[in-house]
């Protein structure tokens, strides 16, 4: 072979390699990625205020996800549209004013010492607007963890029985659903991670699989800056 | 090379002793080292002083690496004297001398490894079976210290460690509080997945399984701080399954106890009573 | 032209077309006749059963397209038998089955070595996002597939790393015969190996699994359907390496040329022979293992789940139990190299070739007595804790075995610092600290602190990079002239050497810093004190990675441009290997060599050569 062949070949194979390199790393820092959403920041009485609306599904939907089936948390945007973002960019130092709608059925907490909540304020939250300090742990649904500021909050899970129930999200609220309120304050600025400790993915041994494991879903981060 | 290389008998009367300048730059060198290794390298080696078991560790760290440095040393001093003195001179090549074996040397280099492995064997067993040295023994340990322990339970789960206390009737906490100069008896196990129970400045490491009782001894010296992390792979957010520990003295500890047993009570009637192992729903459903 | 021609018919192209249809018949078929009816599989969106099907179906597809099924099928309708395939057809058998040892060695030689930049690349990712304490730029579950991916492909693929390439083509040389006892198995140990390698990457397409190489279970059972690509690698390669050493043992006892006795094969021999016994009895406890795996994951059988009555801890102990000798099967042949090429470059006879097949063989029948070492703090019953640490300790007696061989052989010798030689004189650098870090490993109270940390990771990246691909890195310098015919450039050999061995101290001597400091493996989040020394690593490993590449354009640029052919005998080696013209004629001998000495006769008077007189060549 001539030697401008043999280095055309070479050229080749190096454009096909760059190609391919270029397709494998770009494919794995997209991969079960999810973008950071900034949330919208108030100032009350010098404080920084954040509101967090936040929704938990038994099953994502075909709009919002590849796995339809998959169980997930969901936040509305500034537009009152709830996306599946579980990066959060948070401002450090701030008071964080928690809102859950849970259309999702109870699942029951595999430790039930998470039904008692903690790393909030006064240890308390609401349940459709009745404070409570505990919550059954076989009641449970989710649970919205925050585990370097200690803060874990039991959610409340749709009774079995319920009329209007959600199929796949988002869900109107005229769906039946579960109200869950809390507030905790952000600490020092850091890349956080956030979780939700029941077994709820359906299909999967211990009920850990799936959506559990993947950011995007039932797992996220605090941005904190 | 057509002709295949020439051979040559170094003259031995003009060569040099080069066994007997090897033995004596070792001896040197390690007379020089193994002290140094002894009391600056080996005190320095991690896990610390932070309980009788991480000094023991540190104690068995400091032996090895004295032991191991004159093997080094003569390594070093082997390659260092022999790579420039049995250089081929550039040119023809030239065959060496051809020594196929000495029985000797064979033998004692035998008998030498073998004596340092099994010193090694021996030191570290005895090190192991007085408290079991801060590792996880299982549910039937062999090592157990004597006297008086403070029972806590290490709970491993997707992705956090809790911890049960018995003797404050099975309050279970996210907090790992262990009072100062104490005999604790943990029991780790996990919910879920293997995890690894690693306090590190305790010098203690034991893997949470399900469905077993791992239980690992340690003596806590001064109050401190300590970190905990986990050593298995157990998924997702396993980087993060990061923890601070305290060890505290006892008046500071009683305190904490009974917040710990007043947070806990609204969850009490929820819990199962406190057991070595937990083995929840393996809840392989569907939907 | 000849690659034009042979792309029709059975050969690399027809595997690919084959294997991807495969794939998708393995995937409608689980979809639409398997999946209904299970009652189970319709409630699972992700399901495991179609990944298992579709790549089980590509992986059949694959070896039809490859013409693997060709001769039996032939041979069922009544064709005599033949031994050989697609011997002389110029650079186009290079792309198919083909029986000769030789192509097969260079196919592995490349092979291998695809994938070995594959998962250094995935090094390279890994330390990319170590540069900083907390998240960089791969989210947390993919962090874990690329460190998994990294470790799997390599502790996969370079099992075969010595045997696959160096074996093959040099064991039927040394021995004095023109074959493998088994040439189609040999190519289907190779072909498995290329699929096992595309089987564990695509795992990205399928959620990646978050296990790390030792897939240990639960875990593994929750994963995403990308860990049964994990399963199939494994298992692929479990296969690929039992019957890579059920040949080499057939082909070394059955095929000796005459008078070459035990005592006189060379070391290499040896250590392939010591490496293919510890191949043949450790892979089927890794296939059965993972197959059991595979069952709990698609048929939802409970081996390993404590709550169905299971135990992880039967994972861990089978696991080990090939996963210990297989830490072996990495670090015999480099044993073996060491000293197969010191008395070469030192002009003198192996020292103590009876204590160093001793050394070998001990370390083989030793690494079957120590896995439980890998459990010293998990919770298994802890009583049979002092005998493992002294089993684990006893094996650096034959360990010590090679090094006194070795040193032995230098001694007094007439050395030559030669691109190889240097790898090998580096193999006692780094498998003095790997081995002697493995002593704190060993023992229990140490073990403690080290166990899951950075420190293990430092201490087998010191014995299986420092040395097997080190002595890797000297076969190549020092067999691929012979194999190819071309010599490699030695000023960019050296420059190579000594980049790869700065770079790789200069990489993994801080890690047993890092370990000891309280950096456990495998987090992509650690504490802020230890940045400056990650950082350290990060930048070492990417010019270390550097390093590689160079060695590369060293490759491509000696044997495909500058094409300086290589004497048939360019180290004077005694070696039979070296008699023979390079390349190495098709069929190896005109006659049979007959042999009246090992080949270290070194400085010895009238050391008789082995070549020249020996039967006549008749069929093989």
């Amino acid at each position: 072979m001539r030697s401008g062949a043999k280095l055309g070949i070479v050229a080749a194979a190096l454009a096909l390699a760059g190609v391919l390199i270029g397709f494998y790393v770009s494919h794995l820092t997209m991969l079960a990625g999810s973008p950071s959403y900034t949330v919208p920041v108030t100032h009350q009485n010098g404080q920084t205020v954040v509101d967090l609306k936040l929704q938990t599904v038994a099953a994502v939907g075909p709009t919002l996800s590849q796995n339809p089936e998959w169980v997930s948390y969901l936040i509305m945007d500034s537009h009152g549209q709830w996306k599946r973002d579980t990066v959060w960019r948070l401002p450090a130092h701030a008071t964080i004013h928690v809102t859950v709608y849970n259309f999702d059925g109870d699942s029951g907490l595999r430790n039930p010492y998470f039904g008692r909540p903690q790393g909030v304020t006064d240890n308390t939250f609401t349940v459709d607007g009745k404070r409570v300090n505990a919550l059954d742990p076989n009641l449970t649904s989710h649970t919205f963890a925050v585990p370097q500021y200690g803060v874990i909050v039991p959610i409340a899970g749709v009774d079995d029985n319920a009329k209007n129930q959600c199929g796949y999200a988002p869900c109107p609220m005229s769906n039946a659903h579960r109200t869950i309120t809390f507030t905790f304050h952000t600490g020092a600025p850091g890349h956080i991670r956030w979780q939700c400790f029941v077994p709820c993915a359906a299909g999967w041994i211990d009920g850990f699989g799936g959506p559990m494991q993947t950011i995007g879903y039932m797992d996220g981060f605090l941005d904190v800056v | 090379m057509a002709s295949g290389p020439a051979t040559t008998t170094p003259a031995g009367s003009a060569e040099p002793n080069h066994g007997r300048r090897i033995i004596g730059w070792w001896i040197a060198s390690s007379i020089v080292a193994t002290p140094l290794v002894a009391i600056f390298l080996g005190p320095a080696i991690p896990p610390g002083n932070g309980s009788t078991q991480g000094t023991e560790q540190v104690f068995d760290n400091t032996w090895m690496v004295s032991t191991i440095t004159p093997v080094i040393c003569l390594l070093a001093v082997f390659f260092l004297y022999g790579l420039r003195t049995f250089r081929a001179p550039a040119g023809a090549v030239v065959d060496g001398p051809p020594l196929r074996s000495d029985t000797r040397i064979q033998v004692l280099w035998i008998a030498a490894t073998s004596v340092i492995v099994l010193f090694f064997a021996g030191f570290g067993s005895y090190e192991l079976l007085q408290n079991g040295a801060g590792g996880g023994q299982g549910p039937s340990p062999v090592a157990v210290p004597s006297g008086q322990k403070l029972e806590v339970q290490v709970i491993g789960q997707q992705w956090n460690w809790t911890f049960r206390y018995p003797s404050l009737g099975g309050a279970e906490s996210d907090q790992l509080v262990l009072p100062a100069n104490t005999y604790i008896e943990l029991h780790v196990t996990s919910l879920d997945v293997v995890h690894s129970f690693w306090a590190y400045e305790l010098g203690v490491k034991a893997d949470a399984n399900p469905d077993t009782d791992n239980v690992a001894y340690v003596q806590t010296k001064d109050p401190r701080t300590f970190h905990v992390r986990c050593a298995e792979l157990c998924g997702l957010f396993h980087g993060y399954m990061v923890r601070n520990g305290r060890v505290v003295d006892s008046a500071t500890w009683h305190a904490w106890a009974k917040k710990a047993e007043a947070n806990y009570q609204p969850v009490a009637k929820f819990m199962p009573p406190y057991a070595h192992t937990y083995l929840p729903d393996p809840q392989r459903r569907a939907g | 032209m000849t690659i034009a021609r042979r792309l029709i018919g059975f050969n690399l192209f027809g595997g690919i077309v084959l294997g991807i249809a495969g794939w998708y018949a393995g995937w409608y078929g689980a979809h639409e006749v398997v999946g209904p009816s299970l009652d189970y599989f319709g409630d699972i969106d992700y399901n495991e059963l179609s990944v298992v099907l579709a790549y089980l179906g590509g992986v059949v597809g694959f070896l039809a397209g490859l013409g693997f099924f060709n001769y039996p099928w032939a041979r069922l309708r009544g064709y005599p038998p033949t031994l050989r395939e697609k011997e002389t057809e110029g650079i186009g058998r290079y792309f198919g089955v083909c029986t000769d040892h030789k192509v097969v060695g260079i196919q592995y030689l490349w092979g291998i070595g695809l994938f070995f930049l594959i998962g250094g690349l995935n090094a390279m990712l890994i330390r990319f996002e170590l540069l900083r304490p907390s998240h960089q730029v791969f989210p947390s579950g993919t962090y874990l597939t690329i460190v998994g991916l990294h470790g799997t492909m390599m502790m996969g693929m370079m099992t075969s790393g010595i045997l696959g390439p160096f074996g093959n083509y040099l064991v039927p040389i040394m021995i004095g015969a023109r074959r493998m006892a088994f040439p189609r198995i040999e190519a289907l140990t190779f072909w498995l190996l290329m699929a096992a390698g595309v089987v564990l990457e695509t795992t990205i397409f399928f959620g990646g699994f978050p296990t790390g190489w030792t897939g240990y279970v639960p875990l593994a059972n929750e994963a995403n359907p990308g860990m049964d690509n994990y399963l199939i690698f494994f298992a692929l390669v479990g296969i690929s390496m039992t019957l890579l050493g059920l040949n080499m043992i057939a082909t070394i006892v059955t095929m000796r040329a005459p008078g070459l006795t035990w005592t006189r094969l060379p070391i290499f021999v040896w250590g392939v022979l010591s490496t293919a016994v510890l191949m043949v009895l450790a892979a089927p406890v890794l296939i059965a293992t993972l197959g059991m795996e595979l069952l709990d994951r698609t048929a939802q059988t409970t081996f390993f789940i404590a709550s169905g009555g299971g135990s992880n801890y039967l994972y861990q102990n089978l696991f080990w139990v090939f996963g210990h000798p297989e830490v072996y099967i990495l670090a015999l042949p480099g044993f073996a190299i060491v000293l197969e090429l010191l008395p070469v470059f030192a002009r003198k006879p192996l020292w103590g070739y009876r204590l160093a097949v001793a050394g070998l063989m001990g370390v083989a029948l030793l690494s079957w007595m120590v896995w439980q070492h890998h459990l010293f703090v998990s919770g298994i019953n802890g009583d049979l804790r002092p005998f493992y640490m002294l089993s684990t300790e006893l094996i650096s007696i034959p360990t010590g075995f090679t090094f006194l061989c070795g040193m032995m052989t230098l001694w007094r010798g007439q050395i030559r610092f030669t691109v190889p030689m240097l790898f090998c004189l580096a193999w006692f650098f780094n498998f003095l600290i790997g081995g002697l870090s493995g002593v704190f490993l060993s023992d229990v109270p140490s073990d403690v602190t080290t166990h899951g940390s950075f420190f293990s990771m430092a201490h087998f990246h010191y014995t299986i990079m420092g040395g097997l691909v080190f002595t890797f890195m000297a076969a190549i310098y020092y067999w691929v002239p012979k194999m190819t015919g071309y010599q490699l450039n030695e000023r960019l050999g050296k420059i190579h050497f000594w980049t790869m061995f700065v770079f790789f101290n200069s990489t993994f001597a801080p890690l047993f810093a890092a370990g000891f400091l309280g950096q456990p493996r495998r987090v992509n989040n650690y504490s802020l004190g230890l940045q400056f020394l990650n950082d350290w690593v990060s930048v070492s490993a990417f010019l270390l990675g550097l390093s590689m590449l160079l060695f590369l354009y060293n490759l491509i640029s000696s044997l495909a441009f500058a094409k300086v052919p290589a004497p048939a005998n360019p180290w004077d080696s005694k070696s039979i290997e070296f008699q023979l013209p390079s390349p190495v004629p098709v069929h190896n001998f005109d006659r049979i060599p007959v042999f009246s000495s090992d080949p270290y006769g070194y400085g010895e008077p009238a050391a008789p050569v082995a070549m020249p007189a020996g039967a006549p060549a008749g069929r093989d």
